[in-house]
């Protein structure tokens, strides 16, 4: 049984504004229903109107509200309206409907420049909170970590060592990986520029210093932050998500002591070696590029190399990594542990931590280069 | 009851959902096994059944969200597995579902959740599309101001009310609740009971229902289909009471049926 489709009727009988609803008045025939009903207002001059509503075949929620509305604007310009010809059941569906009210605005909807100008304020304020709490979860952190040296029975081994070998030998492969390509990449394009003042050898000094200086742990650092810190983060949320974190509080643990410590102390552990493991690797592409492309032997890379290594230039990058570490691991579990309610939050805190974590590590690399420098090492 | 909608050529009574031989399986574990089930036009069925017996899985059967092994499912007299791309569209424009917890898009305001289905299956404009979700809103009971709040800022029962509303935006013949009184409390599951009834005689919808809450079963269900043993076994609450099968008297008989019972008026 295909119902015509919905339609409208207009005319004055005696006075009388009479409009005749017939078809299908349904969400499908909505659009069109509500032009011509729009379209339909009382004829100049009535003051009472009467909708017959016999013809109907069918009408759901919207067709009835089309008709509800309609009703509710003419009462409010004073006409009155009455409904007639309803069946039972469009009847009680005119009545349910006809109370709704009118769809509010969206109370935060600001002209787009104030809101630009709010979002901006309410993001400055948000970053200065954060940053406050972050250093609170840093003491905090410090605090518990300093607990744990007192009262080393309370420390939890196996967690620190399948965390040691998550973070750590299970990253092996790819920070091998990467700082061999940047080892070889850096020699390359260092050669081919030191190449234009016949300084070839200077390659070896190029590759040697700024690998166990700067690129190997930084390098090693940022894997490590978008690999481990996120996964802590993705790993507490959740566990924040299941209330397993309360679980916890209610069950007289604590969180600091058996989530994040033995994270913090495990990436500690694993970044040193981890970077040592990078260090190496891109020494190792610095001599296979100087061996194949510059006919070097490998007895003359090794010994220009420790020519121009001096004591410190090692110790410069390994110093760095359990730093960076304490602020990768602290962020992770910092954003872990601010995720509330929802899945979608555990999502965006791990973009943030990502994020944070980096940004952290590049700027604590600059305040060591300048400690350094004052040193003179 | 008479038919608001009147836009199927199934007359009322009819069966609207026809299950014939439905056998589900995951790996070796077989859910169900030659499950005949028709649920009529007009009605609020209720599912029940122990731990494990595939009550949800039939329900995700039904709506497409789980492939079956065996057997036919015909919605509105169509083939569910013979139904092509569009067809398929049509058929969930005309059903609804409700999620145990409502299963908002989170990141989606309740209105603009609302308006997804609109959005999708509709052509109405912006201010259609709000005037159209603010009756959703009003209709499952919801505050007007609960249209620019985001599901994390809603109660339990109200991201099922939310959840609700969406699943009727586009005024479904049938609608699919999954345990829609679990967590909610004794009042808010009466309310929604009433919401359920209220909704099912104004909006003339079938309700298929997966339960666990005997006083949804005694208040609002016209019929129970309990699983056991891996197919249904249909009746009233008159017939089921008298029914000899084990689970089924301990189900109806246990100490929390009685008390449901008692406070029944019937």
């Amino acid at each position: 049984m295909e119902t015509a489709r919905g339609w409208l009727e207009s005319s004055e009988d005696g006075g009388v504004w009479v409009l005749r609803a017939g078809g299908r008045w349904v969400i499908a025939d909505a659009v069109d229903l509500d032009g011509q009903v729009r379209a339909a207002g009382p004829g100049p001059g009535t003051r009472t109107a009467r909708i017959d509503l016999a013809a109907v075949d069918s009408l759901d929620t919207v067709g009835a509200w089309l008709i509800a509305r309609t009703m509710t604007r003419w009462k409010a310009e004073g006409v009155a309206v009455e409904v007639s010809g309803a069946s039972p059941a469009h009847a009680a569906l005119l009545d349910k409907v006809t109370l709704c009210p009118p769809a509010e605005d969206d109370p935060t909807g600001h002209h787009p420049l104030i809101a630009i100008l709010e979002r901006a304020g309410h993001g400055t304020f948000q970053f200065i909170a954060e940053a406050k709490e972050l250093l609170a979860f840093f003491g905090l952190t410090v605090i518990t970590f300093g607990r744990s040296i007192v009262q080393p029975r309370r420390f939890r081994l196996t967690s620190l060592l399948s965390h040691v070998e998550r973070v750590g030998l299970d990253a092996m492969p790819i920070v091998m990986l990467l700082s061999l390509l940047i080892g070889l990449v850096l020699s390359q394009q260092g050669a081919f520029q030191l190449q234009r003042f016949g300084a070839v050898d200077f390659t070896v000094n190029l590759v040697g210093i700024s690998m166990l200086r700067e690129i190997g742990i930084v390098l090693t650092a940022v894997i490590i932050a978008g690999r481990s810190g996120s996964a802590f983060t993705a790993q507490i949320g959740t566990m924040k998500v299941n209330e397993e974190v309360d679980a916890m509080l209610t069950l007289g643990l604590d969180p600091m002591e058996l989530l994040v410590l033995p994270r913090l102390i495990a990436l500690m552990i694993a970044l040193p070696l981890l970077c040592f493991v990078a260090d190496m690797m891109g020494l190792l592409g610095g001599a296979l590029y100087s061996v194949f492309a510059l006919d070097m032997s490998l007895e003359q890379f090794l010994s220009r190399l420790r020519d121009v290594i001096g004591p410190w230039t090692f110790w410069v990058g390994i110093i760095k990594a359990p730093v960076f570490a304490f602020l990768i691991a602290m962020t992770g579990c910092y954003h872990g542990l601010k995720v509330s309610g929802s899945a979608e939050s555990v999502g965006l805190m791990t973009t943030k931590s990502v994020v944070v974590s980096i940004f952290m590590v590049i700027v604590a690399d600059a305040l060591f280069a300048i400690l350094f420098s004052s040193f003179g090492i | 009851m008479a038919d608001p909608h009147a836009t199927t050529d199934l007359p009322n009574g009819a069966a609207i959902i026809r299950i014939r031989g439905l056998r589900n399986q995951f790996g070796a574990q077989v859910v169900h096994d030659g499950l005949d089930l028709d649920v009529m036009r007009g009605e609020v069925i209720g599912v029940v059944g122990g731990s494990g017996t595939g009550k949800s899985v039939l329900l995700r059967t039904i709506v497409g969200l789980n492939r079956h092994a065996a057997g036919s499912i015909e919605v509105f007299g169509q083939d569910i597995d013979a139904l092509g791309d569009a067809e398929r569209r049509h058929l969930q424009e005309r059903w609804g579902v409700l999620f145990q917890d409502g299963a908002l898009f989170s990141s989606l305001t309740v209105a603009q959740n609302i308006q997804v289905p609109l959005r999708e299956h509709t052509d109405l404009g912006p201010d259609m599309r709000d005037e159209v979700a603010a009756l959703k809103i009003h209709l499952v009971g919801l505050p007007p101001d609960a249209a620019h709040k985001f599901p994390s800022e809603l109660s339990g029962g109200m991201r099922k009310r939310a959840g609700l509303a969406r699943a009727l935006a586009l005024d479904p013949e049938i609608l699919f609740l999954d345990e829609p009184t679990a967590g909610l409390d004794p009042i808010g599951a009466a309310a929604f009971d009433r919401l359920i009834l209220d909704l099912r005689d104004s909006l003339g919808l079938t309700v298929f229902m997966v339960t666990h809450d005997l006083d949804s079963l005694h208040t609002i269900c016209d019929r129970i289909a309990v699983l056991v043993d891996k197919h249904v076994m249909v009746g009233t609450m008159r017939s089921l009471l008298q029914d000899t099968h084990p689970w089924i008297r301990e189900y109806f008989h246990g100490p929390r049926a009685r008390a449901a019972l008692e406070g029944q008026p019937s």
